[in-house]
């Protein structure tokens, strides 16, 4: 299949890549640009766990199309440290234990950072219902929910 | 040591995760590494008349394929040593492997195995236990007669006997019994299984592995490769949950193979839809209850008869099977228990470990049975569980004695959380004395 140059910004810094119009953004992240923060968990949009921003906004990278992403600005997990720094979420999660195996823990982040984005106290309500689409086999959703409660709170 | 007790410790590997710097079997990519894709069998039961992977190993960007005759050591896995890691004959279950393709990428393997051609002389299966085990059924393992499993040689039924049942039924006021069944559970982790295989410059074997417990798979690879363990550098602990679902081998012998063949790096995942669908489950088990009881609420007897769907394979079901019958009567004294038995072959997909292994189907089933004894004897089923829970010096279905009991905290505990007041006398009681 033909191949296409796709550029974009990707955690704060302009890439190209060469990729094929079938491919997804996960695709891209993973395989060419081994940005693997983003799991698959299904490709299929079920689990949540490929979360990345687009713009700010939460899509599932297995999802969206590389080459919608021209231009546009995409952060992953890799992206959410600053200067060296934990992210409060990132902190709050790791202090808290708010994972077990880990796996779904990048797409978490990243739809929590989205959250705290537009709704810097959310209720405990609020934050289950953004969050709904992210699925955690090994439970640590009460885990979660706190963590993220915790960042609101000034704690963190 | 003792001053992390009681404290909420961060994880050592903690920062890994929340950076997304830990490292997945599926996160590793390596130079000019290979894909591999499976054919599986698109029927339950049949046997494969003709297979040419011919126009499959000739689509550009294919760099060769696996059979039955790629295996240099047996073709054989599972916990009961009786997979074949590719079915070259007899299949038994629908998604059961028959060859791989490998190629440059996974969108090429499935371009060629749109063009294997595969005809199989398909069969009746048989998908329910009771129907498996009437005569005249067919018969899931080639080459038997039946579709049980024998514990030893024409020893089908695996007894586990304490006192005597028929006297503690002659013993009771009441008999009461029940049927039950568990269902098939998948692990669904969010991970699904995957491997990484190649050849180090010394040319060892490397295996990235998800697996649960390295040493057993260990060894079964060993006999697949034909390689001795120290030829074999297999690499785990960081999965992305398993459940007991990594318990048993799903990709290494696969990457391996190919890797062995090729000498290229190969990956080797299932899709979500592949581990859903073809990968072991929890098995069904179906538990028949006749338990005896005094008007006081005592058990005095406990006739179970256990069925427990295996799959297509033996996997560990043999031993799930007696752990379950071990400890079906709950966590009760009842000095009068007969467990029997079956292990039982069907067309399905294989049975595998899951957590809390069969024993939470047998104690589900008995606490629904409890409360069948609590209505029949107009009991508070509180009263009932207090009155029979074991103490101290009690003894279990296979005669071990109870230890370190503690069934009366915790369900005093659990009343305490529920909010439910629970009279005196069932408060005064304790594990540590009857
Ligand atoms: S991998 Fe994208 S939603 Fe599951
Ligand atoms: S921590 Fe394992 S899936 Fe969420």
């Amino acid at each position: 299949m033909k191949q296409q140059v796709l550029t974009f910004i990707l955690n704060g810094e302009e890439v190209a890549v060469l990729v094929t119009p079938t491919e997804t953004l996960l695709d891209v992240l993973r395989e060419r640009l081994q940005i693997t923060g983003p799991k698959r968990g299904c490709d299929d949009g079920e689990c949540g766990a490929c979360t990345v921003l687009l713009d700010g906004e939460p899509v599932r990278s297995c999802l969206t199309l590389a080459l919608t992403v021209e231009g546009r600005t995409v952060t992953t997990v890799e992206g959410l440290m600053v200067k060296g720094e934990l992210d409060r979420l990132q902190k709050a999660f790791y202090e808290r234990g708010a994972f077990q195996c880990g796996f779904c823990t990048p797409g978490m982040l990243m739809v929590a950072k989205s959250l705290l984005a537009k709704n810097p106290n959310p209720s405990r309500d609020e934050i289950r219902s953004y969050m709904a689409g992210n699925l955690c086999r090994c439970g640590s959703y009460e885990e979660i929910i706190e963590a993220i409660q915790a960042v609101a709170a000034g704690e963190y | 040591m003792t001053q992390y007790v009681g404290q909420a410790m961060p994880r050592y590997d903690g920062i890994g995760q929340v950076t997304g710097t830990t490292k997945y079997v599926d996160d590793i990519v390596l130079p000019g590494m290979l894909y591999a894709k499976c054919l599986r069998s698109p029927v339950h039961k049949g046997i494969i008349r003709h297979l040419d992977l011919s126009a499959a190993e000739r689509t550009p960007g294919v760099v060769g394929v696996l059979t039955a005759q790629d295996v240099p050591g047996q073709n054989i896995y599972g916990a009961s040593g009786d997979q074949p890691v590719f079915n070259p004959d007899h299949i038994r279950y629908k998604g059961e492997r028959i060859a791989a393709v490998v190629a440059v990428d996974e969108d090429t393997c499935m371009e060629a195995l749109e063009k294997v051609k595969l005809e199989i002389e398909e069969q009746e299966p048989v998908f329910d236990m009771f129907e498996a085990m009437k005569p005249g059924a067919p018969i899931v393992r080639p080459g038997t007669t039946h579709n049980l499993h024998e514990y030893m040689p024409g020893m089908t039924t695996r007894v586990i006997k304490l006192g005597d049942v028929e006297q503690g039924f002659a013993e009771a006021d009441l008999i009461i019994e029940g049927r039950y069944q568990t269902t098939q559970q998948d692990h669904a982790p969010i991970e699904p299984h995957v491997s990484v295989a190649y050849l180090d410059p010394a040319n060892r074997l490397v295996i990235h592995t998800v697996s649960q417990c390295l040493y057993f798979h260990l060894s079964q690879l060993v006999r697949v490769f034909g390689l001795p363990m120290s030829q074999i550098r297999y690499i785990g602990g960081t999965i992305g949950g398993g459940f007991g679902g990594k318990n048993d081998i799903h990709a290494d012998h696969v990457a391996g193979l190919a890797a062995l063949k090729f000498r290229k790096p190969v990956k080797y995942r299932e899709t979500r839809r592949e581990d859903l669908r073809y990968s072991g489950k929890r098995g069904v088990f179906v538990m028949e209850y006749k338990t005896g009881v005094k008007k006081d609420g005592r058990l005095v007897a406990n006739h179970i008869k256990e069925y427990h769907d295996t799959g297509a394979y033996g996997g560990f079901s043999a031993y799930a099977t007696e752990k379950c019958g071990m400890f079906a009567s709950g966590p009760y004294w009842i000095p009068n228990i007969l467990v029997e038995a079956k292990t039982i072959y069907t067309n399905k997909v294989v049975s595998i470990s899951m957590r809390g292994f069969a024993i939470i189907n047998g104690q589900s089933t008995m606490e629904i049975q409890m409360g069948k004894i609590a209505e029949a004897l107009g009991m508070d089923p509180w009263e009932l569980r207090f009155i029979n829970a074991w103490r101290d010096g009690d003894m279990g279905a296979s005669r071990y004695i109870v230890r370190g009991a503690g069934a009366l905290e915790a369900m005093k505990k659990a009343a305490e959380l529920a909010g439910v007041q629970l009279p005196a006398h069932l408060m005064a009681m304790s594990s540590r004395r009857r």
